[in-house]
């Protein structure tokens, strides 16, 4: 990530006296800081929502509760489910359904936001994320099934399999750019059909076509080589969160500790001065996108072993693309990723539970996670809707990519 | 990191540049083709056995059939193909190298195309005609492009258009009963979204690829939704009606050429106009010239009076009503309904075309011609029962598109200030 | 056409760029704007010609006060400027670029091409500035260049011509001749601001001179009125040096060795032609030249940021001329690039990091793959004394800091190596006259620790005080090496492709 503003210089020391505890805070929640332009953003977004369902549905109000209540009981918690395990001491893993569904579908837009997250550190832009989500869980089901062996060596085969996969699916367009200056957004694009068309083209062909079927589907991954559930009672949240929470800390090491992570950083600030010091930035180029797409890759192996355990059509749906808003709702930050995935995560799994209990069609928060990222990425626009003050030292313009010449 | 060190001299060929490698690159691959139309091609077919090609297309003058020797002609072809190869490979001349590989593509088609149509009546005719309207939309894409980033500001947003196009294009179209309104709700849509982008990226300076991408998430969500929340209830939004093709007297009846170019419909013939009227607005017009200015040097578009972010504005609306009029064509202009996700990347091969065509309408046409192509052989293919899995045949499109982008394109010159903020002081 | 300001003030948040500025230009006056960099004279012309707009204050022309809201409003009242950095399409041709904005054209709104020839045509020849209106102007050399800036201005009937920094890339033979175009303008009863920091061109040319220093006007003098030390301690505020202080050098045995040195671009034209240098340890070469010459090529090619397509390197008998830039710098090569922000920084990361950004894989500041970030932070801390960095601490972002600290972040770095041989490409470009004399003194101070010392400069004046031999490059080649005491105008007409003196 690039800045075209230089940080602007530290406020000038206050005059009089400290300002009070209270005061403070109440500048904090009224300037345009990161936080409180992301909180307004999320307003915003289920306003536009909100909208939508009143004009499609003719319903008042009303019916805009109905569908948030539905989003919010299935993502957070319902209080009625909690209120009947508090009052009868059972039901418990019904009161925390909604939140394991949350981490379920936060899990692998965590892995896949990192990956692009760190594509954007080093000013490389990754769309490829629907053909890597593929990749990874292509080679995480040919390992599943084709290998039979005890659960801790079969399980961590399953695991690399995954990043393997999107590792070499990121690895094309990085070397393409490296070596033939074509743009990666252009390429990793027309890979993510590539990958649809080959995994439509496996699903129907042995070894990996289930056999005795004529439908798209894969066989199944047997128990040894899936990601096991932290909890009893039917909650589908699995290892691959903890894997995911793992890949975060990972992430952050790598680049704000390691030699590595540095020279990509210094890459995607300014190749030149890079390359003057002597960092090879196409090798960062190939490295990043080998990276960028193992960790997206990831995200297909964890619903594949978590959840699925076996590949159909199409596999992986809208992660690829999502991982894209979540590396931007965090800033490109590990742990700005994982608490976008977690929002992100818990519009998944409200809206699956709107659309069945309130006919609200779940592609409503693929329209409000879109509004939320437009307003993300134009904090100014925030800034003046609100009429927030300025935050002190924070950036007005952000610019991850770089043009077609990059 | 784009001032790649060259250890073998390069020199600018037809405005690219062009290294001796990869010209003996080209070559090398020229060489490849040959040998495929040589041998499986030629000799792995009977003595004997003709090819038919099918003249016999209405409206034009009825030619008849035409009979080829499958195994002479592909003998032949993978010989004058290879020898083409063989010039590149020994690689002293750069000058004229994409004239001899696009030559030799072109004779190997030839040859592919002969033996396809072995057993089967081939209508060659049928086939350039499937061409023009699977690169119709890829037309309207790549003008829009070259609208928006000449002027400076990248669109990658081209999809997104394409969607709000084709979705307002059917219900529109549909709603009213009169087509033309479905055209210009396409148009609109897409100026709608073209003046976000604009808003977005110019006021407030925000990443222009993010926003398109953005644009693109966003576009996607509201036509699923809506699709399914208003659509699917009220198929009387969704008929399915199309613009029928016009025939234009007397050149239609013109043998090959005019089913192809002469007896097609709205969306085709509007996009032949816009194709020119772009072509010779920006290379000979005073708007032209201060479009170019403000997208490579906008600070000296300024210090001569250029309104720099006026020009960047009014550019990129105009492009999103030429992408959302190029959604429109998916839905009135060729098979009606609308269906979620329909434009299947399209506005993003759009784009490649363009950067192929760098940033020229009639290059990026050439680069849509291509991929027109490889759609309507494919659907060809598929026909004719060739025996490669259709998933292979969709995929070629796009594999063909990565191959243009990184091996025949290269490193490509951009507008100098493509995708770079302005701001006045 | 007479111009006048009144108390103008332009400010940048808490920095007043500048304050109260009054300045009067007359009719038919060469009116000289002198001040160091950073004394904000591009911020008074960018708020004179519309680009920016003034805080407070007034701008009258002709005694009528005007109000710009945009460089066409300047234009509109016959002001023309030819910007340092020239404000022209590269991709166009000259015709394109002298009448963009003012357009010929035939109905329809279609380009009138030949009426723009014949406009340049006519502008070329009344005012002796020849130039071909189809050539691409990014094929042109700067000097050609500029004459396109001023045909560019004239052709829009500018009575008062800013011309800011005009002589940077210049030979003097090319500065006299700009300088004759000048008084020629003036006789016609234009009016000239022109804008520099050089004294003997003021000198040489001016009616009246306007001092600037820190955002403010310190006086207005003439040229009778003053000779170059009154000037210079007017515009820096201090008594200045006017000379480097160096002892003769001690040249040992060749450090740099080029034989027969091509370098070929990406488009296929020659940057770098046979040359063959050598740099003993000891010595300073100053390499002189107009910008655009291959300079800046043959310190990349140096630094193995280009690859020669033949000729060899040799770094102390080694045969480098394949090494990576890596590689270069381990052989013990310092570089000082010529634009410090483009390649030397990474602008938005901390002055600590910027430091070691060569050395970050090494101990003490990384351990198998770790980052030592204490190390470098101590590190950091220490080189900002060694080296007299103003800033808050190492941790400030670099961007943050002035043009001179930045580029003592850059020498900070590259010094901080065992160093065999410093290329140092325009190290004093943009600085402040402080900045300059420590970046002059910390060269000489390598010369004389034995590390040979070769000087890229498009500055006369730098090349002369710094250099111990000077070699002349035009059009990539070497045309000559001299000792520094060759006449300037002997070495400018070198710059301009003459062979060496007998």
């Amino acid at each position: 990530m690039s800045t075209t503003e230089a940080p602007a210089p530290a406020p000038a020391p206050s005059t009089s006296r400290q300002p009070g505890r209270a005061e403070r805070i109440a500048r904090r929640v009224t300037e345009a800081n990161l936080a409180v332009v992301t909180v307004l953003a999320v307003v915003l977004g289920l306003f536009v929502g909100a909208i939508l369902i009143v004009v499609t549905t003719g319903q008042s109000f009303g019916g805009v509760g109905r569908a948030y209540g539905a989003l919010f009981a299935g993502s957070i918690f319902s209080p009625s489910a909690v209120g009947h395990a508090i009052s009868t001491g059972h039901g418990w893993s019904a009161a925390f359904t909604p939140l394991s569904e949350t981490f379920v579908a936060a899990t692998p837009l965590i892995f896949a936001g990192l990956g692009v997250a760190v594509g954007f550190s080093t000013g490389v832009f990754n769309i490829g994320g629907q053909g890597q989500v593929i990749a990874g869980a292509i080679c995480a089901t040919y390992v599943g099934f084709g290998v039979d062996l005890p659960v801790w060596i079969h399980l961590p085969l399953v695991v690399a399999a995954g990043a393997a996969g999107g590792a070499v699916a990121g690895f094309i367009p990085g070397l393409l750019k490296a070596r033939t200056g074509a743009h990666e957004v252009i390429v990793t694009i027309m890979l993510n059909y590539v990958f649809l068309y080959l995994l439509s083209y496996l699903l129907v062909t042995a070894p990996l076509q289930q056999p005795g079927q004529s439908n798209s589907i894969s066989r199944t991954v047997p128990q040894s080589g899936r990601l096991p559930h932290l909890f009893s009672g039917g909650l589908r949240v699995n290892g691959g969160f903890l894997l995911a929470l793992a890949a975060v800390a990972g992430v952050w090491w790598l680049m704000q500790r390691s030699t590595l992570g540095f020279r990509f950083r210094v890459i995607g600030s300014n190749p030149l001065a890079g390359r003057a010091a002597g960092m090879d930035a196409k090798m960062a180029t190939i490295l990043v996108l080998t990276l960028s797409g193992a960790l997206v890759g990831l995200a297909g192996m964890s619903t594949l072993a978590g959840t699925d355990f076996f590949l159909s059509t199409g596999y992986g749906g809208a992660n690829g693309f999502n991982a894209i808003t979540v590396a931007l709702l965090g800033r490109n930050k590990p742990q700005g990723v994982l608490l976008g995935a977690l929002l992100f995560g818990a519009l998944t799994a409200g809206g699956r539970y709107m659309q069945a209990h309130t006919g609200v069609p779940f592609d409503l928060t693929a329209v409000i996670q879109a509004v939320i990222v437009f307003f993300v990425a134009t904090p100014a626009l925030v800034q003046e809707i609100f009429r927030l003050r300025s935050a002190p030292g924070e950036k007005k313009i952000l610019l991850f990519t770089k043009g077609w010449a990059g | 990191m784009s001032t790649a060190s060259l250890a073998a001299p390069a020199a600018i060929v037809e405005g690219r540049l062009v290294s001796v490698s990869r010209v003996r690159g080209l070559g090398a691959f020229l060489v490849l083709l040959a040998a495929v139309a040589a041998v499986p091609l030629g000799l792995g077919t009977r003595a004997g056995v003709q090819a038919a090609f099918d003249f016999a297309d209405p409206p034009a003058i009825d030619l008849g059939i035409l009979h080829m020797p499958v195994r002479a002609v592909c003998v032949a072809l993978g010989v004058v193909t290879a020898l083409l190869g063989a010039w590149l490979l020994a690689g002293r001349q750069r000058r004229g190298t994409y004239l001899v590989f696009t030559a030799g593509v072109l004779l190997f088609l030839w040859a592919f195309l002969t033996w396809v149509a072995r057993n089967n009546d081939l209508s060659f005719t049928q086939l350039l005609a499937e061409t023009m309207v699977s690169a119709t939309p890829l037309v309207y894409g790549s003008l829009s492009g070259v609208m928006c980033e000449r002027a400076g500001v990248v669109n990658i947003a081209i999809e997104g258009q394409f969607l709000a196009g084709a979705f307002l294009g059917a219900m529109i179209g549909s709603a009213t009963g009169v087509l033309w309104l479905g055209l210009v709700a396409g148009g609109l849509s897409g100026a709608v979204l073209g003046a976000l982008l604009a808003f977005l990226a110019l006021r407030y300076g925000a990443d222009q690829i993010i926003v398109g991408v953005v644009i693109v998430a966003f576009c996607t969500g509201l036509t699923n939704f809506l699709t399914e929340q208003v659509l699917s209830n009220h198929q009387n939004l969704n008929a399915g009606a199309t613009f029928g093709t016009w025939a234009i007297p007397g050149l239609a009846r013109i043998p090959v050429l005019g089913p192809v170019l002469f007896h097609q419909n709205v969306f085709f013939y509007l996009a032949a106009v816009l194709l020119v009227v772009i072509h010779v607005g920006l290379f000979r017009t005073r708007w032209g010239l201060r479009v170019r200015a403000v997208g490579e040097h906008p600070r000296a578009a300024a210090t001569v009076g250029i309104h720099v972010l006026r020009v960047r504005y009014r550019n990129v609306i105009l492009g999103g009503v030429i992408a959302g009029i190029g959604g429109a064509s998916f839905t009135v202009g060729s098979i009606g309904e609308f269906s979620a996700g329909m434009t299947a990347g399209l506005g993003y091969v759009a784009l490649a075309a363009m950067i192929f065509g760098r940033w020229r309408p009639f290059g990026a046409l050439s680069a849509a011609l291509l991929f027109g192509f490889a759609v309507s052989l494919q659907s060809f293919l598929a026909v004719l029962g060739v025996n490669i899995p259709s998933p292979f045949l969709s995929m070629a499109p796009y594999v063909i598109t990565i191959a243009v982008v990184a091996g025949l394109v290269g490193r490509v010159r951009p507008p100098g200030a493509d995708g770079v903020p302005y701001s006045p002081e | 056409m007479r111009l006048e300001l009144a108390g103008v003030t332009k400010r940048f948040g808490s920095l007043v760029a500048n304050d109260h500025v009054d300045l009067t230009v007359e009719a038919g006056e060469i009116h000289c704007l002198l001040g160091e960099n950073g004394a904000g004279k591009s911020t008074l012309m960018n708020v004179l010609f519309g680009l920016q707009r003034a805080d407070e204050g007034e701008i009258r022309v002709d005694g009528a006060p005007v109000r710009f809201a945009d460089p066409g409003d300047a234009i509109a009242h016959g002001i023309g400027m030819v910007h340092q950095h020239f404000m022209l399409v590269p991709v166009f041709t000259a015709a394109d670029n002298v009448v963009l904005g003012f357009e010929p054209t035939r109905s329809g709104g279609f380009l009138d091409r030949e009426k723009a020839r014949e406009d340049i045509r006519r502008l070329s020849s009344e005012f002796g500035l020849e130039v071909d209106p189809d050539a691409v102007v990014e094929d042109l050399p700067v000097g050609l260049q500029q004459r396109v800036e001023i045909l560019k201005a004239l052709h829009r009937d500018a009575n008062l011509l800013i011309l800011d920094e005009p002589t940077a890339v210049l030979t003097p033979q090319e500065t006299e001749s700009l300088f004759a175009i000048m008084r020629g303008l003036k006789e016609t009863g234009r009016s000239i601001l022109f804008i520099t920091h050089k004294l003997k061109e003021v000198l040489a040319v001016a009616d009246r001179i306007t001092v600037m220093r820190l955002g403010r006007v310190v006086g207005t003098t003439t040229p009778a009125g003053s000779g170059e030390h009154v000037l210079a301690s007017m515009m820096v505020g201090r008594d200045v040096e006017l000379v480097v202080h160096k002892d003769d050098a001690q040249p040992g045995s060749p450090v740099l060795q080029l034989e027969g040195l091509t370098v070929t671009d990406e488009r296929g034209v020659t940057v770098i032609d046979a040359v063959d240098l050598e740099v003993r340890a000891g010595e300073i070469v100053a390499l002189a030249g107009v910008q655009g010459n291959g300079q800046t090529e043959l310190a990349e090619a140096l630094l193995g940021l280009t690859q020669p397509s033949s000729g060899r390197i040799l770094l102390d008998g080694k045969d480098i001329t394949r090494a990576t830039p890596r590689e270069a710098l381990r052989a013990g090569i310092a570089y000082i690039p010529e634009d410090r922000q483009a390649e030397g920084l990474v602008l938005d990361m901390s002055i600590a990091d910027n430091l070691v950004l060569d050395v970050h894989d090494r101990p003490p500041f990384a351990h198998r793959g770790a980052r030592d970030l204490t190390a470098v932070r101590e590190s950091g801390e220490h080189k900002l004394q060694e080296f007299d960095i103003r800033a808050r601490s190492a941790e400030v972002p670099v961007g943050t800091l002035s043009g001179g600290n930045q580029q003592k972040v850059v020498v900070a770095r590259e010094l901080s190596r065992p160093v065999r041989l410093l290329v140092a490409s325009q190290p004093t470009r943009g600085l402040d006259v402080g900045s300059i004399e420590y970046v002059h003194r910390r060269i000489v101070e390598e010369r004389d620790k034995g590390v040979a010392v070769l000087l890229v400069s498009s500055e006369l004046d730098e090349i002369l005080a710094l250099g111990d031999r000077v070699a002349v490059m035009y059009r990539g080649a070497i045309v000559g090496v001299v000792p520094p005491t060759t006449g300037r105008d002997r070495i400018g007409l070198m710059m301009a492709g003459a062979g060496v003196p007998a």
